[in-house]
């Protein structure tokens, strides 16, 4: 291959790469025999074979997209790239559309070559600022929280493993008591004496806990908990494998990535950079329903444990809630309501929200310190009826 | 020659239609390169669109073996890979004792070699085959847990299987792997990375005319248009469970048996369940909903011909 080309390769996946998607240098290298193989003669050929090898979700698309039609619009690639570097490009360029145009914008950006002079340092200035103006508005709400307040609840949070009672899985583990038997094993044995002695070799089924899927409510009327809940999913996040995180207010967004990070911080940082819609109203059924048609067909396999964390006060005073957490109820193995309201004593479930949701959860539990959560890990972790008992007298009082 | 590779992604275009396959030019992309760099192909999408479909047809059309390995939580090596054929090697240490042939290695050696071994789809692949390296099918793999799709990441990357009493079996020549996914769950990176990658649509209004036109031929025109129409609409419907390609196969297929020539509102309502699968959307649909959407494609079509 023409080694102009391979660089305008190299240089694109750099740029993919800054706007996120995972690309390392194998990609690039199976970039290059891909163009190899389709050739260059074919615009649309060239597209779907670089889609092939860079795009490996479906999110992506867009980005690559995106990227694709910035990066080559241009035959003459580095001419282009220098172009971007010049504020009349720049602005041409619609800093204003949608937040991916934005990061693809900015990606492309950091790849170009080495700009001489003054034009590169300003436009560095310009690119701090941007972000840092974010940072400011989307951090407000977790600076709230006193520092001594989340050492403590750091402290304490880390401490807290959710056990939830465990499925059997259709997997074996050796078992001298087990009730079956291991064929393979015994004739290990068996070879072992040179087939005089058969000694039974036994085994039974594997357990493992099943996946934990969070659903937090973020919305105004929780601002209160909602950092501590956060560092309460990054916690039962680092705690256990197949954990699903979501945040929801006026809409659902999907954090189980962001907080898969080790170092708490980072993990909060990059998911206030995510979520959209902090300390606003209240659509828990929009919200449901999006969990329901997008997600949960995909988190919810294998029998998964719901956590759904909100106080149930609806801006749509729970129109279209009840259906939806009807499709939730039938569609995992247990759903658990955990809301902070419930500390209080005179707490009556008389808002339409509450009474939509109650009768399809199966247990309804505080979650406003430190404590009820611990006390939410004996809960889970006892296999007793699917409906808690302490659920009736809530649906009797929301009757 | 039938069975020979396609060298271009205009070939890989014609393979897919001698087998009826009405492909766009995306996925023949991602396949022909699949093919030409031996690298194993990943379909993602929806239920219903004809992830599974391709890989019939490429064993068809090239005239390969088609090796299906259905996937299921709990999937293991032995039922996946091989396993050994226990009741024989029993026997064979009973007449070995009855003999008085004490020979223990040669036994040992003798009891872990092919006579006892029992190849399963991924061994099976790995095998030389006269017409040429078997299509191997690893279908649904988001069914089975993350155990097995560790495992996959050897044979897919160096198309070889350790086998601890008997060695490593490598492939001579890679199989063509095509594997699947409805996304019940996400695969992980490591997997996708030894893969090429293709989202597989529901196909646009016009593609999917020529493939009911190739796949239920009898299907009078002018239905055939009417169903698309309402199939494509219903995908852009809030439903639970959007129809796939293989529901309008199925519905199609279903109206022709009815001795439909067009659609009525009625016929829709009482053929339903071969379109929709959750009781929710079928609720939804059901009635003047249907109507709605009908007199909308016929105006559509109506206006279409007109021009």
């Amino acid at each position: 291959m023409q080694g102009g080309l391979a660089i305008n390769l190299m240089h694109f996946a750099r740029a993919l790469r800054a706007a996120g998607l995972p690309v390392g240098p194998g990609k690039l290298l199976q970039a290059v025999e891909a163009v190899e193989a389709v050739g260059i003669g074919n615009r649309a050929d060239f597209y779907w074979a670089l889609h092939a090898v860079f795009v490996n979700r479906r999110d992506q698309r867009e980005v690559f997209d995106q990227a694709f039609h910035v990066f080559w619009r241009n035959p003459d690639i580095l001419k282009r790239m220098m172009g971007m570097m010049l504020p009349t490009i720049r602005t041409e360029s619609p800093d204003t559309q949608d937040p991916l145009s934005r990061r693809v914008a900015d990606a492309l950006r950091g790849t170009a070559p080495e700009a001489e002079g003054p034009e590169k340092s300003e436009i560095e200035v310009d690119a701090s600022f941007t972000v840092s103006a974010q940072e400011r508005l989307q951090e407000k709400d977790f600076e709230k929280m006193s520092a001594a307040e989340m050492a403590e609840a750091k402290r304490m949070l880390a401490r807290i493993a959710l056990p939830v009672a465990e499925v059997t899985t259709r997997r074996h583990r050796p078992d001298p008591r087990g009730p079956r038997v291991d064929p393979r094993a015994t004739l290990r044995r068996m070879l072992r004496s040179g087939g005089d002695l058969a000694d039974l070799a036994r085994r039974s089924r594997r357990t493992r806990p099943p996946p934990l899927v969070v659903l937090c409510d973020i919305s105004g009327s929780m601002t209160r908990y909602s950092r501590m809940l956060l560092h309460f999913m990054h916690a039962l996040s680092n705690d256990r494998d197949r954990v699903h995180s979501f945040v929801f207010g006026t809409r659902l967004t999907n954090i189980t990535r962001h907080l898969r990070h080790k170092d708490v911080d980072v993990a909060l940082d990059a998911v206030s950079a995510a979520v959209a819609d902090w300390s606003g109203g209240t659509r828990i059924g929009t919200a449901l329903h999006a969990f329901n048609r997008t997600w949960a067909r995909r988190v919810l396999g294998q029998g998964a444990v719901v956590l759904l964390i909100t106080d149930g006060l609806d801006r749509d005073a729970g129109e279209g809630l009840a259906a939806e957490a009807e499709r939730l109820h039938k569609s995992c193995r247990r759903l658990v309501w955990l809301n902070p309201l419930l500390r209080w004593e005179g707490f009556a479930p008389k808002s339409s929200g509450i009474r939509a949701l109650l009768p399809h959860v199966d247990d309804f539990r505080p979650v406003h310190n430190l404590n009820s959560l611990a006390g939410l890990a004996d809960a889970l972790n006892r296999d007793g009826p699917r409906r808690a008992e302490s659920l009736r007298k809530w649906l009797k009082e929301a009757a | 020659m039938p069975n020979t590779l396609p060298a271009s992604v205009d070939d890989t275009l014609d393979l897919l239609r001698r087998g009826n396959y009405v492909a766009d030019r995306s996925l023949a992309t991602a396949l022909y390169l699949a093919l030409k760099l031996r690298r194993p192909l990943f379909l993602e999408g929806e239920a219903g669109v004809g992830k599974t479909e391709i890989a019939k047809v490429l064993s068809a059309t090239l005239g390969r073996r088609l090796l299906r390995l259905q996937c299921y939580e709990g999937l293991d090596v032995a039922a996946a890979v091989y396993e050994w054929n226990y009741a024989r090697q029993m026997m064979e240490i009973r007449l070995a004792e009855a003999s008085g042939d004490r020979d223990r290695d040669a036994l040992a050696a003798d009891l872990f070699s092919e006579r006892f071994l029992i190849k399963r789809p991924l061994l099976q692949a790995l095998e030389p085959d006269l017409a040429g390296p078997p299509v191997l099918l690893i279908d649904e793999l988001d069914r089975t847990d993350e155990p097995f799709e560790a495992y996959l990441l050897e044979i897919l990357s160096d198309f070889q299987v350790s086998i601890p009493e008997f060695g490593t079996v490598t492939a001579p020549e890679p199989p063509i792997v095509i594997l699947t996914s409805n996304r019940t769950r996400e695969i992980h990176d490591a997997l996708k990375r030894r893969c090429f990658y293709h989202w597989v649509d529901y196909p646009n209004a016009e593609r999917e005319r020529a493939i009911l036109a190739v796949k239920a031929p009898n299907a009078d025109a002018r239905l055939a248009a009417q169903v698309v129409g309402v199939v494509q609409s219903l995908r852009g419907m809030d439903l639970y469970k959007a129809p796939g390609v293989a529901e309008t196969l199925d519905w199609a297929q279903a109206l022709v048996e009815l001795n439909q020539l067009e659609l009525e509102p009625s016929v829709i309502n009482d053929t339903l369940g071969t379109l929709l699968k959750y009781q929710d959307d079928i609720a939804r649909i059901q009635g003047s909903e249907a109507a709605r959407i009908l007199a909308q494609v016929k105006t559509e079509l109506a206006a279409s011909t007109a021009r």
